[in-house]
């Protein structure tokens, strides 16, 4: 069998102290095969943000395991690269420079050789044309619209071929348009890297449009409600959004969402209030 | 279902000039003014009290001795320009704010660094540096008389002791500003410690770790006057204590403005520092 490149197993983490204590995380089972793109979705507090940044190694964790490679993960590194919602790219670098930032780094220049640092470049430019970045390349962050500003997010995460690219709610603050325009420039990008992707959103649609398997996670305590397989193959267009099959799988979740966010009952107080009104 | 577009608006329609509606005054909140409006007004700001001093020394109001002339405020600067003292003054006081403005930063730098990034030395330095800012500088003066002596080091220990805790907890918070993404990013691109605080920390809080030094430059020059009461017999803050012993209203007068134009200066030359060197940090797309 093969090793899966992620593996969380009976993860539990908590916030706080004493009777203020929050469970954050309820045992989490997750196996991220290599190659997978998977999506973690669900209402705000349960717990699929914490759960990407333990996995980055970012947050703290008691008990449980997370493997990644079959590697204990204990702290962050480079084989786990993160993309963040925003705030996350170096302002006084030009976009070339901020994709090659992780270069400047010790673990990435103590064993190269000359031929790496030719190979490295290449696959810098290679990603700055791929991320269609050409025109900007020399452009501060501050001079690009949040579209092109995630595009260098998501180069600079890959420049240092990382074996899983965890992304937190990557596209939240762009608008609906750029979204989609994203949506299949990263489903291109994954197609060709062939990197492991864990991505974290809080609309349903893009969950399933980008996933291979949409985790629904559910609040109080954060934990995984279901995994759904996604049935569609890797070729699929904006279109498919429209399809009934895709509504169904859209329907399906959203009603697991409301259910076990408690979104349901705000609903039935609401009735209650236009009654009593 | 196919949509069926509206006809365009037909690009030649004629210009209509419109009286213009929805306007803001310049006194509407957040309303704009033009660049020669804010620019005029910036010079009738500061004309407005000349013109009242000049109007209220003239106007025989006020004894000579309590408001002189600005004729006789610049008579004597130019006498003092002329005994060869004003140059000597400007400069020794000069130095004097420099070094303590300077032994400050090079302290504060490191020790605002450490405090903004590491949560041992906040918890440990923090409290200890909130509850110094608001000793008295002047009150210092005749411990600093006792330990480091009557000369130069002590005038500069002076404007260290009014500057240097403000600029630490200044230098902290621009340390603590800088957005935890930017520092987590590098994180998992597999920075140490020492990476992120050298390639990003520093490097992102700069242009606000310069501000600072700017504003407490400004500190800095308010305690010339206070450090210059130990044992001085040069500089401006002397010459203005010692124009105040005879009563020389004129010559206080010329002091002050001295040092408010100096402060001007090195504030300006601060800013413009700070636009040559930071020029991303002024970007807008």
């Amino acid at each position: 069998m093969k090793i899966p490149k992620i593996s969380v197993r009976a993860l539990d983490k908590f916030y706080g102290k004493q009777e203020r204590r929050v469970h954050a995380l309820s045992k989490i089972n997750l196996e991220v095969a290599a190659g997978e793109f998977v999506t973690l979705v669900g209402a705000s507090g349960c717990g699929k943000s914490t759960l990407l940044r333990t996995i980055g190694g970012l947050e703290e964790y008691a008990d449980g395991d997370i493997l990644c490679n079959d590697v204990m993960v204990d702290g962050p590194g480079a084989d786990r690269a993160m993309v963040f919602q925003s705030f996350s790219l170096y302002p006084w670098l030009t976009v070339s420079e901020n994709i090659r930032f992780c270069r400047r780094l010790k673990y990435k220049r103590e064993n190269l050789t000359s031929s790496d640092v030719e190979i490295a470049s290449g696959r810098a430019d290679a990603l700055v044309e791929l991320m269609g970045l050409d025109h900007v390349k020399h452009s501060y962050p501050a001079e690009l619209s949040g579209g092109m500003q995630q595009r260098v997010a998501i180069a600079r995460a890959l420049m240092g071929k990382p074996d899983v690219l965890l992304m937190d709610e990557p596209f939240g603050a762009l608008d609906a348009q750029t979204r989609e325009v994203m949506h299949d420039l990263i489903r291109h990008v994954y197609l060709l890297e062939k990197t492991t992707v864990v991505f974290v959103t809080h609309d349903v649609e893009e969950a399933i449009y980008l996933g291979q398997r949409v985790v629904v996670m559910a609040p109080r305590p954060g934990r995984i409600d279901a995994i759904i397989k996604i049935p569609f193959d890797t070729s699929r267009q904006q279109d498919l959004k429209l399809t009934p099959e895709f509504n169904e799988i859209k329907r399906s979740i959203l009603q697991r969402i409301r259910e076990t966010s408690g979104i349901k009952t705000d609903l039935e107080q609401l009735a209650k209030l236009t009654r009593v009104g | 279902m196919q949509l069926e577009p509206l006809p365009r608006p037909a690009s030649d329609s004629p210009v209509q000039l419109n009286f213009p509606r929805n306007r803001r005054t310049a006194w509407s909140v957040r309303g704009e003014i033009s660049r020669s409006t804010r620019l005029a007004l910036a010079v009738i700001g500061f004309l407005l009290p000349f013109i009242a001093w000049f109007v209220l020394s003239h106007s025989g109001l006020m004894e000579e001795v309590f408001m002189p002339t600005p004729m006789k405020v610049l008579q004597s600067a130019v006498d003092w320009w002329s005994d060869g003292n004003l140059v000597t003054d400007i400069f020794i006081s000069i130095e004097r704010i420099f070094g303590g403005f300077l032994l400050s930063a090079v302290i504060a730098l490191p020790l605002g660094v450490m405090i903004g990034t590491y949560a041992p030395a906040r918890a440990l330095l923090e409290p200890l540096t909130d509850f110094s800012r608001y000793l008295p500088a002047v009150a210092f003066i005749p411990l600093i008389m006792l330990w480091v002596g009557i000369d130069e080091s002590a005038k500069i220990t002076v404007i260290f002791v009014g500057t240097f805790f403000q600029m630490v907890l200044m230098l902290a918070e621009d340390v603590a500003r800088v957005p935890s993404p930017a520092i987590e990013a590098a994180r998992t691109m597999g920075a140490t410690n020492s990476e992120v605080v050298k390639h990003v920390i520093l490097r992102a809080a700069r242009p606000a770790m310069v501000d600072t030094l700017r504003s407490c430059m400004g500190l800095a020059w308010t305690y010339l006057v206070v450090a210059e009461l130990v044992a001085s017999n040069s500089g401006l803050g002397f010459s203005i204590l010692k124009a105040q012993r005879f009563l020389h209203t004129d010559k206080i007068f010329a002091g002050i403005l001295m040092i408010g134009l100096i402060g001007l200066i090195t504030d300006q030359l601060f800013r413009w520092v700070h636009r040559a060197a930071f020029r991303w940090h002024y970007l807008r797309s």
